[in-house]
């Protein structure tokens, strides 16, 4: 086949309705265009979502709940083995809400490769103290190192130094909203109580604004080591181990061997945050859909012109026949030229729709919830573009093929002959 | 029996729209080299519809056609376009030049199709195609700025471009004025003298069937006689 014989043919019926052609591209360009700016827009904002929840979230969670024990005393004691035991109202044992042999699981845990890190959390009622108010709220142990590592910890930070807690015993992170209403700054000191009832000077050294005001009214952190000093216990008191994983689609499967394995409860995100996916899933759709169906609008006005130029070109597909062109040959022409649209069309729309997406990524965007973000969040993966250039090519294919088929059966003795 | 270029065994065509018509009746007969040989008959008496059979244009008919001593019944699309491409020139009554290309182009167009040679090959060889006709002057223009007689020169020497056993042509001065038509009878007549050319015209022309070597005359689908000049 000859390939550039051909393609110069094509480029010639191109040019002499070039007017038309640029109308079809424009529209292949329009649509492509309006897919990368939605589809990077969608998934852009997708993602920022994603990282409000799901980036400090951690993938798996291992924890010990306060339930009562499914196996009481009365079900082992031997001479009541065939007998049924009916007890109301059974209580939880409190006494055991951290994690046992944390530091062997821990030990195991960073041996597994199938894991990113992990952190370790203590999780805390307190009280924080303002003058005569007590205000209840919550206190985690951290390790901010690890925890700024897998789980961002630092970017939520909004005044003060994160990695105080590290340099300063003693030293606390608050909430934002939570450090406003007890009237405290960055070098304050704040009143903790324990449920014990001890209370504990700690200085602040950092505001902390997670986006989720409920959260920042009531939530404050410490290092492991000062909060397990607060509550009196010693240091391989953990209640909760993050686990971030390389593949969090394995959560599901992971926690349930380790809810085995070490004998606690384990909570993976999926389970955690189900809705979250489903609305990713809607939004992605939904911006597939309206991309497509753009694209689907310019196939069929490259369809249109398509048949027109064939209508108007009868005389010189019928003298490519007579003269040796195949039916093939004559389709082929067809097909590149509804090709040469696309590719022309689609090319311009990736550089527009990279253009769009930069414009839409400097509008500002502040929100009180999300301190991290000053401007529209885009997305510049570059498997959109690459999508939205198979899709452009895809449907301009199937737009000509139609009319391409129907030029090669063109019966080039109807044409002659009927003048 | 290699001097043979084209036979007709009993070839016979239907017509079924608006009513079952027989248009071709059975039509047999050889066209051996060099030969120059004209149809002629009045309008509907099934010549033209013989010259596209013939051509491998129309393939719905019956009998047997052999082009070379190759049968062609039977053949794909692309074996047909082939045989056109390299055995057939052909010359219509419109002209039928492709208008988005050059007059050079629009010669080289069937040989580039061949692509048995270079593009500098075949511009040579069409270059001389035009010489020949004498039309060089008229290579760089674009088809629809040549007057009606040129054109139909131009059509001529892309149907010799690709040196075919064959020249068809569909009344080709039927739409000429009496210059440009005695301008195609010498360049017709030049054909098969000089270059030993094989012809095959369909025409209402007296001028054309007069210097052409045998004349078929047609009536109602049948060869009505054939007679040598």
């Amino acid at each position: 086949m000859n390939y550039t014989l051909i393609f110069s043919i094509a480029r010639a019926l191109l040019v002499s309705r070039l007017r038309q052609t640029l109308v079809a591209a424009i529209g292949v360009t329009f649509s492509i265009t309006m897919f990368i700016a939605l589809l990077g827009f969608m998934t852009g904002l997708n993602k920022m979502l994603d990282s409000l929840v799901l980036n400090r979230t951690p993938h798996i969670r291992l924890f010990t709940e306060i339930k009562p024990n499914p196996v009481q005393p009365v079900s082992i004691y031997q001479p009541f083995r065939n007998h049924y035991n009916f007890i109301s109202s059974i209580k939880a044992d409190n006494s055991r809400d951290k994690i046992y042999n944390s530091r062997v699981i821990e030990k195991i845990l960073r041996q597994d490769s199938r894991l990113a890190g992990i952190a370790p959390k203590i999780n805390t009622q307190v009280f924080y103290n303002d003058g005569t108010v007590n205000l209840t709220g919550a206190l985690s142990g951290i390790d901010v190192a690890e925890e700024t590592r897998l789980f961002n910890f630092q970017d939520y930070i909004v005044g003060g130094n994160a990695f105080g807690l590290q340099s300063n015993s003693n030293s606390i992170i608050l909430g934002k909203t939570l450090a406003e209403k007890l009237h405290a700054n960055t070098g304050d000191l704040v009143q903790v109580i324990t449920p014990n009832g001890d209370r504990f000077p700690l200085r602040l050294v950092g505001l902390y604004q997670s986006g989720l005001n409920e959260f920042d009214k009531t939530q404050g952190f410490a290092s492991v080591s000062t909060v397990q000093k607060l509550m009196g216990k010693p240091d391989d008191y953990i209640t909760d181990i993050q686990i971030k994983l390389k593949n969090i689609a394995a959560a599901p499967a992971i926690a349930r061997e380790y809810a085995v394995k070490f004998d606690t409860d384990a909570e993976d995100i999926q389970t955690a945050n189900a809705q979250f996916e489903t609305g990713n899933f809607i939004r992605t759709l939904i911006s597939y859909a309206v991309g497509i169906t753009l694209l689907i609008v310019a196939g069929f006005g490259i369809y249109n012109i398509l048949n027109m130029l064939i209508y108007e070109k009868m005389d010189t597909i019928a003298i490519l026949k007579a003269t040796g062109f195949a039916g093939k040959d004559v389709k082929l022409i067809f097909i590149f030229i509804a090709l040469s649209i696309g590719l022309a069309g689609g090319l311009t729309g990736l550089v527009f729709g990279f253009g769009l997406s930069s414009l839409i990524d400097q509008v500002p965007f502040h929100t009180a919830s999300l301190p991290t973000i000053s401007t529209y969040p885009v997305n510049y993966d570059p498997a959109i573009y690459l999508t939205a250039l198979i899709f452009s090519l895809a449907t301009t294919w199937m737009a000509g093929l139609f009319p391409a088929r129907k030029a090669s059966k063109i019966d080039p003795v109807i044409i002659i002959r009927g003048k | 029996m290699n001097n043979i270029i084209l036979e007709a065994r009993h070839i016979s065509k239907y017509f079924d729209e608006p009513v079952n018509v027989k248009i071709l009746d059975d039509i047999s007969f050889i066209i051996g080299r060099q030969e120059f040989v004209s149809v002629v008959g009045k309008s509907g008496c099934g010549k033209s519809t013989l010259l596209y059979i013939l051509s491998t244009m129309d393939t719905a008919y019956e009998g047997e056609l052999l082009i070379g001593n190759e049968i062609i019944n039977g053949k794909k699309e692309q074996e047909l376009a082939q045989i056109r491409n390299q055995k057939i020139g052909f010359i219509f009554q419109f002209h039928y030049l492709l208008n988005e290309f050059t007059v050079l182009r629009n010669v080289m167009l069937p040989a580039l199709k061949m692509a048995r040679h270079s593009e500098n090959e075949i511009k040579i060889k069409a270059m001389e195609k035009l010489d020949m006709l004498g039309i060089t002057h008229l290579s760089g223009k674009m088809a629809n700025q040549l007057s009606g007689g040129e054109k139909q020169r131009v059509a001529i020497a892309r149907a010799l471009v690709n040196d075919p056993d064959i020249i068809m042509g569909d009344e080709p001065t039927g739409n000429l004025d009496k210059k440009n038509r005695e301008l195609v009878f010498e360049i017709f007549q030049k054909l098969v003298n000089e270059y030993h050319q094989t012809l095959l015209i369909v025409t209402h022309d007296p001028t054309m069937a007069s210097i052409s070597n045998r004349v078929i005359e047609m009536e109602d689908g049948k060869i009505l006689r054939q007679t040598k000049n």
